[in-house]
């Protein structure tokens, strides 16, 4: 008996080992890849310069270019990825389904409708902009959950009803694009393509701050949705406030996709792929919330380098996930019909 | 007799939306019983038992547990004393049998308050009491139907409630597994636990019952111990299917033997 015991204390430990192994080893990789992405652009810098011109406040041309106009760029694209990786895992966990992301059941539509509407008939300001996707990706949320509210909230209906009113507000995007000036319409579909090119300090910092309590909320509600996993009458049958819990992970989840819209656009992909790709990487049951946020954290990062650097022109990020996003998707759709036939 | 049972109804109604399926229902659970709910599909002992474990909320009435509203109870405490075995659990898949088995732990634990060798200590128990100690690492999807089961047993147990409803615990299991599974609800209840069981099958009811409810139309026509319920009269206003009762010649227990149309004199 105390041999199958430590048996199955091994295992208990093994498998957070090789969770706590991966997420070693992801956050490493988000360091080094943000010290390489701090070296490359016009001016470029190995990252032992980049190291010397972050420490020495000296006032250098490299100093001005590394922390002014190259770290509020890599800082936001990896707190923005962890954001998406952090919304997605909780939305997939919440639906029980790959496919159950916020961007596909439409928050990320919503707030493209709130910021267009700001966009096209109050102007062009940047807070008004980004107020308008904050609100518009809430209401969306709202109006998703009510549409699919019957006796308590299933995944899958959650799912239908978000595809349902992002096609009607994809819609209704076009339409407001199509009677607006083409220079509004250009701003608009710079803004909509979803790109990390504008943001610099002044308009990082008020994600920052929000994700300073969106992080720690998130991770607080591992627990619960850990239980809700196992169905709802066990997570009830095991004391946990079933509805309530939902309500908050999704208020959480929602908060984090409206705040990474709200700033760059919307940005595709990264809350679908990046908890699937974290549980394939820790091999742990359910969706993994720190690897979904570092692999989202890498991913988008990489994404907005390819798009500066590599592709000529000057692409916005968003096109690029969507691009990988788009060919991601088919594989999934395929696979999940796989299953169910 | 003056001391009341731990988890009983008062005149409780039970409906989904306004589609009333138990009314004015007071029901008692005999302290440190093994309690089986029988009846007819539909006749209420589901919805029952998903008012006892507070999924169900009554219209009126109260389900009570210890002398107080179970409503009032905040819910992990109320989870500290009332286990369910529900028919819908999902188990996460790539989830081993020791991960799946400590999520029972849920209402013993708090954010900054977690007793970890507490938890280990009660999920190895379970596993020992359920015999699944040896699939411990084994991941859940790949195991057999009777297996499983015996995981969400153990599940329920390391949750370590005095009293634990079992919902259709043998559904869809062989008969070798049945008769496995309630072996081992007989062992928990012989350690002391208060059961509480939705079994559709009479005969395995009248064996390894020590109190018997048998319902029909939402409400309870009869209860005892299984002698005293599980006569041909009562089969037969219940399930409306004419029978002979016998003595089981191996447990010595009322067993039913059914006359279809086919055999009536």
């Amino acid at each position: 008996m105390t041999a199958t015991m430590r048996g199955a204390r091994g295992e208990v430990i093994r498998r957070p080992r090789r969770a706590l192994a991966v997420t070693i080893a992801l956050a490493v990789t988000a360091l080094v890849l943000a010290f390489v992405a701090l070296g490359l652009g016009d001016y470029p810098l190995d990252p032992l310069e980049v190291v010397r011109a972050a420490f020495a406040s000296d006032g250098s041309f490299a100093t001005t270019i590394v922390l002014d106009w190259r770290l509020p760029r890599v800082l936001v694209a990896l707190l923005f990825g962890a954001a998406l990786g952090l919304s997605g895992a909780l939305f997939q966990s919440l639906t029980r389904n790959p496919l159950g992301s916020p961007d596909i059941i439409g928050f990320s539509t919503g707030s493209y409708t709130g910021a267009l509407l700001v966009i096209t008939v109050l102007g062009t300001g940047y807070v008004s902009t980004a107020l308008g996707a904050l609100i518009g990706g809430m209401l969306t949320a709202l109006l998703v959950y009510l549409l699919a509210y019957r006796q308590g909230m299933q995944g899958f209906r959650l799912i239908i009803v978000g595809i349902a009113v992002t096609a009607m507000l994809q819609s209704f995007n076009i339409w407001l694009l199509l009677r607006s000036s083409t220079e509004v319409a250009m701003t608009a579909s710079i803004w909509g393509a979803g790109s990390l090119s504008l943001v610099g300090w002044p308009q990082a910092w008020p994600s920052l701050i929000a994700f300073a309590i969106l992080f720690p909320a998130a991770l607080l509600l591992t627990r619960p949705l850990r239980q809700l996993e196992l169905g709802d009458e066990a997570a009830r049958a095991h004391g946990l406030r079933v509805e309530g819990s939902r309500l908050v992970i999704l208020i959480v989840g929602v908060a984090l996709i409206a705040v990474v819209t709200a700033t760059a656009g919307p940005i595709a992909f990264v809350a679908l792929a990046a908890p699937q790709v974290a549980k394939r990487l820790t091999a742990s049951a359910g969706l993994p919330l720190v690897p979904a946020a570092l692999v989202g954290a890498v991913l988008l990062l990489v994404a907005d380098q390819l798009a500066q650097h590599v592709l000529p022109g000057s692409v916005p990020v968003g096109v690029v996930t969507i691009v990988v996003g788009g060919a991601y998707l088919i594989w999934l759709l395929v696979r999940e019909a796989k299953g169910r036939l | 007799m003056t001391m009341e049972p731990r988890l009983r109804t008062t005149d409780v109604t039970l409906a989904y939306d306004r589609r009333v399926i138990s009314s004015d229902l007071s029901v008692s659970i005999p302290d440190g019983s093994f309690t089986v709910i029988v009846g007819p599909n539909a006749c209420g002992k589901s919805t029952l038992l998903r008012a006892l474990s507070r999924l169900l909320a009554p219209s009126a009435g109260e389900v009570v547990l210890d002398g107080k509203s179970i409503s009032s109870y905040h819910t992990k405490e109320a989870a500290r004393r009332i286990g369910l075995l529900p028919q819908s659990a999902i188990a996460p898949d790539g989830i081993t049998v020791a991960d799946l088995v400590g999520r029972g732990r849920y209402p013993h634990q708090t954010l900054f308050r977690q007793n970890r060798v507490g938890d280990d200590e009660a999920v190895a128990l379970a596993m020992v009491a359920t015999g699944v100690d040896d699939l411990a690492t084994r991941v859940v999807d790949e195991l057999s139907g009777g297996q499983r089961q015996r995981v969400w047993v153990a599940m329920a147990l390391a949750q370590q409630t005095p009293i634990l409803l079992l919902d259709e615990p043998t559904t869809f299991l062989d008969i070798a597994h049945q008769i496995e599974l309630l072996d081992l609800f007989a062992d928990l209840h012989e350690a002391g636990s208060t059961l509480v069981a939705v079994l559709h099958d009479l005969n395995h009811a009248a064996r390894y019952a020590t109190h018997l409810i048998a319902m029909k139309d939402g409400q309870v026509v009869a209860e005892g111990p299984p002698e005293a319920v599980v006569t041909a009269e009562l089969v037969e206003e219940v399930f409306g299917l004419p029978c002979l009762v016998i003595a089981d010649p191996v447990s010595g227990t009322p067993l039913v033997i059914p006359r279809g149309a086919r055999h009536r004199a």
